[in-house]
């Protein structure tokens, strides 16, 4: 039977618990099954990589295919062949980035001298952005340098980031801000 | 990295210097474990006594931002000893090229130095004074005897002749028999079916001396035939999920994506650019490959503007920013400008400079001159609410701040690239929290939004309405689309190298790519890594290759075309055959290559029976000449690595050269935001001690995404200094008191960690004591109004080449509270 690692242990795990609930005679079976049951009956399983470091590890994840469709479990990928199943104290905390009371779900804005955040809405804000890189960059487009060579670039706003983001949204993040015509275009990788 | 993170389990010896191997990337030690399993040795050189010490076979410490001196004295000691690999040396690297006679070293500087008064760089380099002597073909001299006493190994010898063990200990503080025993050690990896490796991270980069660091690193690897092998290589053990997939689409100043030149003001035209980027040789025997530059730049403006790019436009050329000649636009430069209040508008996306900057203080002094910022991030952070921020005053701060809440990685789909260049496909689990939007969508809208306004019209619209912009399905964001632009389409019916290719299909390989408008490609280096059935960046094969040293070629995908282990032709002798029988990588059958992908399919340089193959090229293939570069004549700041002091360093000359204290090309700002306590011949007693900054295994980068975490918060609660019990006796301080730690840039309020870890240096007789804080913290989060940034301590400089910041060494002072 040609079984990956991941299956090999699942069914090992099954039968060694048939094995301990069937030695005691009576059927505290579906109540185990039940527990075991509970990731994939009413889990989506998907697959992930580590947003952390660079080593690549693997991770399953488990949403919840009710209610709140929320994250049930995230745990190292004993399939994948970095890091066969182990995570690091941060991997292993991958829940807790996601289904964090702390993060951010709105847009917010901070108006000139004001001392607090105002909840606003994607709309406005994005509208607002909008507006801003165009009048800064109508404002502060060079179409030639001090030499008279032809430039067309923008100096008035610069942007830093970010590793963080997935390489697909990397590429296009680099052809907007240099189709703007930015030059000052900076991230991670330069600290 | 050369090699990638399952291929350290085939090495004979690791060195870990510049990192912390276990407890920031914990899962490279699954590998390095397995190595020393099989007998494999690991050495560890660090200023502090670490996890990766403390698994280590031998650990020697060493002074911060001393270590070319420490590495140069293994060249010499590999040279003097006879220790390198001269089939290897004298065939694959450049140590027989003949270099002009203007190359000289004197007084601690190379030939063709001028200093500067009025730039932010302290001076520059001629640096056609190092170049390459040519024979009349054009074709550089060599002496592959090495021989001649203007040949590179001729020319190393002499110029490391003076790292004698008993100098660099004096300049290191690592006892001479430390030295002595980990040159031994490593130096055996020279010997034929032996691999060594190098494990670093930003313990070498964050230096004024970061690339030459590396280099010297390099030139070791080279002497004893460690590039291109099984268990070999110059690891470079990237921090961030993606940041090697970020620096491949390079967002960087300097290069647009798959590492091409950003247009310079005299490229006027897509021809001059061409001309100017794409390198020539005159060597039969040298593939040359970025001679295929063209192509990879057309493409790729075919990508940027679709059908709007013609070649009686150059292709939308024109339309895109160029730079001016002999100007710098990084992050520290970028920062200096802002401070200085040469910008409007601000993108701080997925980044949080207000805790990861050096000098961090002036960062956010900065930040208060920007008419508007926007601030993308998972968590409120020390960048986006830099206007409530300890010493801020909001009633004082004009900047309007747009606060834009993006997903985490599990709530969206997309690939990443880890170190290895290994990439690989991430699902969507749940769907992004409260009003979260994946990044891909909030550019995507935005964008779209800008078109939008430039419909009325606006300065220099073109750029900006042929943008290609379809990557969206059912109005949100899709990242197969662009992973497919990214891999590249024919852009019409068409034959290449007798194959048909149908318009609207997806490119094989970069081999295919054009550059007369036929094909688009994102990115060249990704040509390769979407097919008609997806992307190979999802596969999921476990299986290992026939010569079983773990590539797992159908795990994921890599760049470039999958190919595992880059420079993987000098793995081989002259013959096609490998150096190490037993973790081959790639060997000649007679007719074609086996294992892994080889770094191009000529074959070997020699037949069989030893006569040379005309068709067969140098294993160094992205090289102009084909050779691995032991001397580097492009650089900065020098073709041969030196020992510099970094700016501010705890002795009063530098012992190597007394008249020459730091590198003589570094930049360094000099705002009244920016002091700093560099002098010839004087240390400033109120900063005594040596700084340095590190990270732990609970924590990442600034804490942005663990410090908000409770079980990761419980773990590693506080910023701390971190000394040695001789120092703590000294200033009488105990283990777990507050005290201030101060420099130039400003203070930080950290709990003491008095330990066994740091010891205190003999540094000429003196002794030195190093201090180092973990770089997680800030204010925002704990909230408990005394955690801070480390950053808010480290210096103005960076390197000369790369301006990555000297975050990694300073002076400092610690007390009592």
């Amino acid at each position: 039977m040609n079984v990956t690692r991941r299956e090999f242990i699942q069914i090992t795990g099954a039968t060694a618990a048939g094995i301990a609930v069937s030695g005691l005679g009576f059927g505290l079976s579906p109540v185990k099954s039940h527990a075991q049951m509970l990731k994939t009956k009413y889990g989506k399983e998907t697959t992930t990589v580590c947003c952390y470091c660079a080593v690549g590890c693997g991770a399953i994840v488990h949403t919840s295919k009710k209610g709140d469709g929320r994250l049930l479990n995230i745990e190292g990928d004993p399939d994948h062949v970095i890091n066969r199943g182990a995570l690091c104290a941060k991997g292993a905390s991958l829940l807790q980035l996601c289904e964090n009371d702390n993060r951010l779900l709105e847009p917010m804005y901070r108006a000139p001298y004001s001392h607090e955040w105002k909840k606003v809405s994607w709309e406005w804000s994005l509208e607002q952005i909008a507006k801003r890189v165009k009048e800064t960059r109508d404002a502060s487009f060079q179409h030639k340098n001090a030499k008279g060579q032809v430039v067309n670039r923008t100096m008035g706003i610069a942007s830093v980031g970010s590793a963080a983001m997935d390489n697909e949204e990397c590429w296009i993040y680099q052809a907007m801000v240099r189709a703007l015509g930015l030059v000052y275009v900076e991230h991670q990788a330069r600290i | 990295m050369t090699n990638h993170w399952c291929d350290i389990a085939n090495s004979d010896c690791i060195l870990i210097m510049g990192s912390n191997a276990a407890a920031n990337h914990p899962i490279s030690f699954k590998y390095v474990t397995e190595a020393m399993k099989r007998g494999a040795t690991l050495i560890n050189v660090d200023p502090r006594f670490t996890q990766s010490s403390a698994k280590a076979d031998i650990y020697a410490p060493l002074r911060t931002g001393t270590d070319i001196a420490f590495l140069g004295g293994m060249v010499k000691y590999i040279l003097d000893n006879d220790l390198y690999n001269k089939e290897y040396v004298a065939n694959y690297t450049n140590a027989p090229f003949l270099v002009n006679k203007d190359f000289k070293f004197k007084d601690g500087v190379f030939s063709g130095y001028t200093k500067m008064t009025d730039n932010t760089v302290l001076g520059k380099y001629d640096k056609s004074k190092w170049a390459f002597q040519m024979d009349e073909n054009g074709v550089p001299k060599m002496d592959r005897s090495l021989k001649d006493s203007h040949c590179v190994l001729k020319l190393l010898k002499k110029h490391y002749s003076r790292y004698n063990t008993k100098l660099v200990s004096k300049i290191t503080g690592t006892p001479e028999a430390s030295l002595l025993e980990i040159y031994k050690i490593y130096s055996a990896t020279g010997k034929t079916g032996k691999a060594g490796t190098s494990m670093y991270a930003m313990g070498w980069t964050q230096h004024t001396v970061g690339v030459q660091n590396i280099r010297t690193m390099a030139i070791i690897q080279l002497l004893l035939g460690n590039m291109g092998v099984a268990g070999g290589g110059i690891n470079a053990l990237r921090g961030e999920s993606n940041v090697q997939g970020s620096t491949d689409h390079c967002l960087l100043w300097h290069i647009w994506p798959g590492y091409l030149k950003t247009p310079r003001a005299s490229n006027n035209t897509l021809a001059a650019y061409l001309k100017k980027w794409t390198p020539k040789s005159n060597d039969p025997l040298s593939a040359n490959w970025w001679q295929n530059y063209p192509k990879y730049m057309v493409s790729l403006l075919k990508s940027y503007f679709g059908d709007n790019a013609v070649l009686a436009n150059d292709f939308g050329y024109d339309w895109m920013p160029k730079v001016d000649e002999g100007t710098d636009y990084s992050w520290l430069t970028l920062f200096d400008e802002m401070f200085k209040g040469a910008f409007k508008g601000f993108f701080a996306w997925g980044q949080n400079p207000a805790c990861s900057s050096s000098n961090a203080n002036k960062v956010r002094r900065a930040m208060a001159n920007v008419d508007w910022m926007v601030n993308v991030n998972i968590f409120d952070n020390e960048t986006g609410s830099f206007w409530r921020g300890p010493g801020m005053n909001p009633s004082t701060i004009k900047t309007e701040v747009f606060m834009l809440p993006c997903c985490v990685s599990v709530e969206k789909e997309g690939s990443i690239t880890n170190s290895g260049r290994w990439m690989q496909w991430r699902y969507m689990g749940p769907k992004p929290l409260g009003n979260s939007l994946s990044d891909g969508d909030i550019i995507m809208e935005l964008m779209k939004k800008i078109k939008e306004l430039y419909h009325e019209g606006g300065a220099f619209p073109e750029p900006i309405m042929n943008l290609k912009w379809d990557y969206m399905t059912d109005g949100l964001y899709d990242p197969h689309k662009v992973a497919k632009e990214i891999n590249g389409y024919f852009q019409k019916d068409v034959t290449i190298k007798g194959k048909f290719f149908k318009k609207g299909t997806l490119v094989p390989s970069f081999a295919y790519l054009q550059d007369d408008g036929t094909t688009s490609s994102a990115n060249w280096l990704y040509c390769n890594s979407y097919t008609e059935k997806g992307p190979k960046a999802a596969n999921k094969d476990t299986q290992d290759a026939p010569n079983n040293i773990g590539l797992y070629p159908g795990f994921g995908w890599c760049w470039p075309v999958n190919r595992r282990i880059i420079y993987n032709r000098a793995s081989v002798d002259l013959k096609g055959q490998p150096w190490d029988k037993e973790h081959w990588v790639i060997k000649w059958t007679g007719s074609k290559w086996i294992g892994d992908v080889p770094d191009g399919g000529w074959p070997p340089l020699q037949n069989a029976d030893g006569t040379p193959n005309p068709k067969s090229k140098y294993p160094f293939i992205m090289r102009k000449h084909g050779h691995g570069q032991i001397f580097g004549p492009g650089l900065n700041d020098g073709p041969f690595p030196e020992h510099y002091e970094p700016l501010e360093c705890p002795v009063e000359k530098n012992y190597m050269n007394p008249k020459q204290k730091m590198s003589p090309v570094a930049p360094v700002y000099g705002t009244e935001a920016d002091p700093h306590v560099y002098r010839e011949g004087v240390c400033d007693p109120r900063f005594p001690l040596v700084g340095t900054t590190y990270r732990v295994c609970e924590h990442w980068q600034t804490g942005l995404m663990t410090r908000p975490q409770p079980w990761l918060l419980e773990l590693q609660p506080q910023v701390f200094v971190e000394m040695s019990e001789e120092l703590g006796k000294l200033k009488g301080i105990t283990n777990g008191e507050r005290v201030l730690v101060s420099s130039p840039r400003g203070t930080l309020e950290c709990t003491a960690i008095v330990t066994k870890r740091f010891k205190p240096f003999n540094i000429g007789g003196n002794i030195v004591h190093e201090v180092g804080v973990p770089w997680h913290f800030g204010w925002r989060w704990p909230e408990s109004g005394t955690e801070d940034a480390a950053n808010l301590l480290t210096p103005p400089t960076g390197d000369p080449n790369t301006r990555i910041p000297e975050t990694k060494a300073f002076m400092c002072n610690v007390s009592k509270i």
